[in-house]
């Protein structure tokens, strides 16, 4: 086995680093405290350097990054608190068009993904149904050259920043729920579409979005008819495989080492001097350099050209669950002080582990719980029997 | 990067699963109990030139690499096979670099080991394969010492029924310093990181089998949500222990800067993952996992033992702190 990466990657980790510290302003992690994770500067200047294109073969209008070029930038955008996410899924969006697109969206969408100039969102999750994504009922109609849709999504995380949706719909309410799907790409301009924010117990927003009488010509349809399923995997295998979340806990490890280094306990001590808190911090280390081999074995499989199924839900898997218990082992740390939230002036470091102690239980639950990532590892990889 | 076996990696992995599958079965385990030695399996793996393989082939041994040997401890690991392969290899590659006679070790007719924990007063406490080794090398105050004295053959009852033994450091001879120990503990956490996930391994595939045969309710057991979800814990553990493991040996055996970080933090999470592993496999084998009878007991025990070889687990954790912050009272200055 060989875990050193390529001179060419080193190099574009060393690149990536120096674009952080030029154009990674505090203002910007600030400016997410109003709830969306985007930092729009940020995200030009990647796209300029051809960054959000990255994981995108040149023959399709990409950058043809290698796989391990891209965990390295997902690795150092998560290290630097980035907010990439309407990023990640912008690509994640492209990536889904590029395989199973008409021509007309490959031509006229996937350029303005790729240079930044829009944002994709997704559109899987409706009220009655999330784990069980197949279960969707916003329904799509024919009626003559076009699609009628109606329902309801929710939690389309971005929808009010974006310009795209990424639509599961309803086209046949008579065959198994898996083969009556088709996706589409709804322009969010469209008349018809109504946008309600979402809010959350964390800083960030999410949305509620309904479709009434949403009219679409055929060529914004995504895959074949009732081909949604096939779509859907796509959607999947893209979003763990190259959406991050492999790095959640370092930021919220570095602010606990601060915090250990110098504050001062009402006996005079350091929390840094306190074994029990040197263990914890030891233990959080050691997760993340497991997370480190996750995130690098994925990619190196993807560079092999050996495609990774289950090693995806058991990235996010420990990723999350690690990163919620240092969360609450590192604002216990602080005791009184680790709820103070950063909209006081004197929160540590901007009250960074409270806030990633309300967001933390999120990541669990979104982009498939830890119960169906489970059930995936059983199924998958341990060969035992389906329970659903 | 490859963090998959290579082809020559998985051609040693296939002769040496075979050779501890054929010579090794759980059997041949059950029979060494409990002092936790089969001299008999010994002469074969010595017959095979493992103990020597990660020896320079001009002193007579295999030339090959730690990740190679690496693959082979895994096996060993898997298998509960009682001999001492990573204490002997370990050992062993530490006398060389000291200079020290390893003309009767590196065949393995003589069995070399290496006291984990600095000797006290001239003697050392409970040494790992102690019991069976006629080599004990051992950290004495500034210098490391050898000592060449047939073992007791016996030692203390014990949870893993391992061939550990108090040994008599008076006749021995200094052979080094203290500063290239740090590297043999270091090769010997790594080695164990990586056997540890052998256990586990072992241990999840036993629990796994298990689940689909037995039936309870009508059903498989495996049929039921909790125990797949404990069982997928346990893989999804295994899986980021090993890739920790592996990239460890091959820090180690790159010279890569964080080598030493690293296979400190292999070795508790591996031992801390193959517990996991052995503690949701027994559990869902209902009472049958607590007989004796059943072999998951065997992996049980000895993933509690392996590692307090080493000593007090949480001292491991200070000893990563010291040098990732710095030692208690120094305000947390890196070292
Ligand atoms: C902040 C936020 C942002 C989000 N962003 C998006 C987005 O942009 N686009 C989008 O489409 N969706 C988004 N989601 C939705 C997210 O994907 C779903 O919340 C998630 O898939 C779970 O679905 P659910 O909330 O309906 O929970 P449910 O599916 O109702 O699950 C409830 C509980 O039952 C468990 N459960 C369900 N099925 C099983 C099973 N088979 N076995 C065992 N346990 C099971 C779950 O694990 C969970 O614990 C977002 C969610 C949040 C909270």
């Amino acid at each position: 086995m060989d875990f050193s990466f390529p001179p060419e990657v080193e190099a574009f980790r060393t690149e990536v680093r120096e674009f952080l510290a030029a154009n990674l302003t505090d203002e910007m992690i600030a400016a997410t405290h109003d709830g969306t994770i985007h930092a729009p500067e940020l995200h030009a200047a990647m796209a300029a350097r051809g960054w959000i294109a990255g994981p995108v073969p040149e023959e399709l209008g990409g950058a043809g990054r290698s796989a391990l070029e891209s965990v390295v930038l997902n690795e150092e955008m998560q290290l630097a608190a980035a907010p990439v996410d309407a990023m990640a899924v912008s690509i994640v969006v492209a990536s889904i068009l590029l395989e199973h697109g008409s021509p007309h969206l490959k031509d006229s969408v996937v350029p303005r993904l790729l240079d930044g100039s829009a944002l994709g969102c997704f559109g899987y999750s409706e009220p009655e149904s999330g784990s069980d994504v197949a279960a969707a009922q916003t329904k799509a109609v024919r009626d003559g050259d076009e699609w009628v849709i109606n329902g309801a999504k929710m939690w389309t995380t971005l929808a009010h920043i974006s310009d795209y949706v990424i639509l599961l719909t309803r086209t046949d309410p008579d065959v198994a729920k898996h083969k009556g799907l088709t996706f589409f790409l709804v322009p969010l301009d469209t008349p018809g579409i109504e946008i309600q924010p979402v809010p959350t117990m964390a800083v960030e927003r999410s949305n509620a979005t309904f479709y009434d009488d949403v009219r679409l010509g055929d060529e914004w349809r995504v895959g074949d008819v009732n081909g949604g399923w096939a779509v859907m995997k796509t959607a999947l295998k893209y979003e763990r495989g190259i959406a991050g979340g492999q790095f959640p806990s370092p930021t919220v490890i570095d602010a606990a080492l601060d915090w250990a280094q110098t504050a001062e306990r009402a006996d005079g001590s350091r929390p840094i001097d306190d074994p029990t808190v040197r263990e914890k911090l030891m233990r959080s280390l050691i997760d993340v350099e497991v997370c480190r081999g996750f995130a690098y074995h994925t990619a190196s499989l993807a560079e092999e050209g050996v495609m990774f199924g289950v090693e995806g839900s058991m990235t996010k898997l420990f990723a999350s669950e690690s990163y919620k218990r240092h969360c609450r082992e590192f604002q216990d740390m602080m005791g009184v002080d680790g709820l103070i939230t950063h909209h006081n002036d004197d929160a540590h470091l901007g009250g960074r582990i409270e806030e990633n102690l309300r967001h933390s239980p999120v990541t669990t639950i979104y982009g498939g719980t830890s119960e169906i990532s489970r059930n995936l590892v059983a199924e998958g990889h341990l060969g035992l029997p389906r329970t659903r | 990067m490859r963090t998959r076996l290579t082809d020559d990696e998985t051609a040693v992995k296939e002769v040496f699963d075979g050779f501890f599958a054929n010579e090794s079965p759980i059997a041949i385990v059950r029979a060494a109990e409990p002092q936790g030695h089969d001299s008999e399996l010994w002469s074969k793996l010595a017959a095979t030139g493992a103990p020597g393989m990660a020896l320079p082939e001009s002193v007579g041994g295999g030339g090959a690499s730690l990740r190679d040997l690496a693959v082979v401890v895994e096996s060993w690991g898997a298998h509960l096979a009682p001999v001492p392969l990573v204490e002997h290899a370990v050992a062993t590659r530490f006398l060389h670099t000291c200079g020290s006679d390893i003309d009767s070790l590196v065949a393995g007719e003589q069995i070399a080991t290496l006291a984990l924990r600095d000797s006290v007063a001239g003697a050392a406490r409970l040494v790992p394969a102690g019991a069976v080794a006629d080599v004990v090398v051992a950290r004495a105050g500034n210098d490391v010492v050898r000592l060449n004295e047939p073992g007791p053959g016996t030692g203390p009852r014990n949870t893993g029924d391992l061939p550990i033994a108090d040994r008599e450091l008076s006749s021995a001879e200094t052979v080094g310093s203290a500063d290239e120990w740090t590297r043999a503990l270091d090769e010997w956490r790594a080695l164990m990181s990586v056997a540890y996930c052998g256990l586990g391994r072992q241990a999840l595939a036993l629990g796994v089998d298990y689940v689909k045969d037995r039936i309870q309710f009508d059903v498989p057991v495996g049929t039921f949500q909790a125990i797949q979800h404990g069982l997928a814990d346990a893989a999804t553990k295994l899986e980021g222990a090993h890739l920790l493991a592996h990239r460890a040996v091959w820090a180690l055996d790159t010279d890569q800067p964080d080598a030493s970080r690293l296979a400190g933090m292999a070795l508790l999470f591996g031992a801390e993952t193959a517990r996991f592993c052995t503690d949701r496999s027994l559990q869902y084998h209902g009472g049958y996992g607590f007989s004796e009878e059943y072999d998951i007991q065997l992996y049980h025990r000895r993933a509690s033992a392996w590692l307090l070889q080493l000593g007090e687990p949480s001292l491991e954790y200070a000893r990563l702190a010291d040098d990732e912050i710095g030692p208690i009272g120094s305000s947390g200055e890196a070292a």
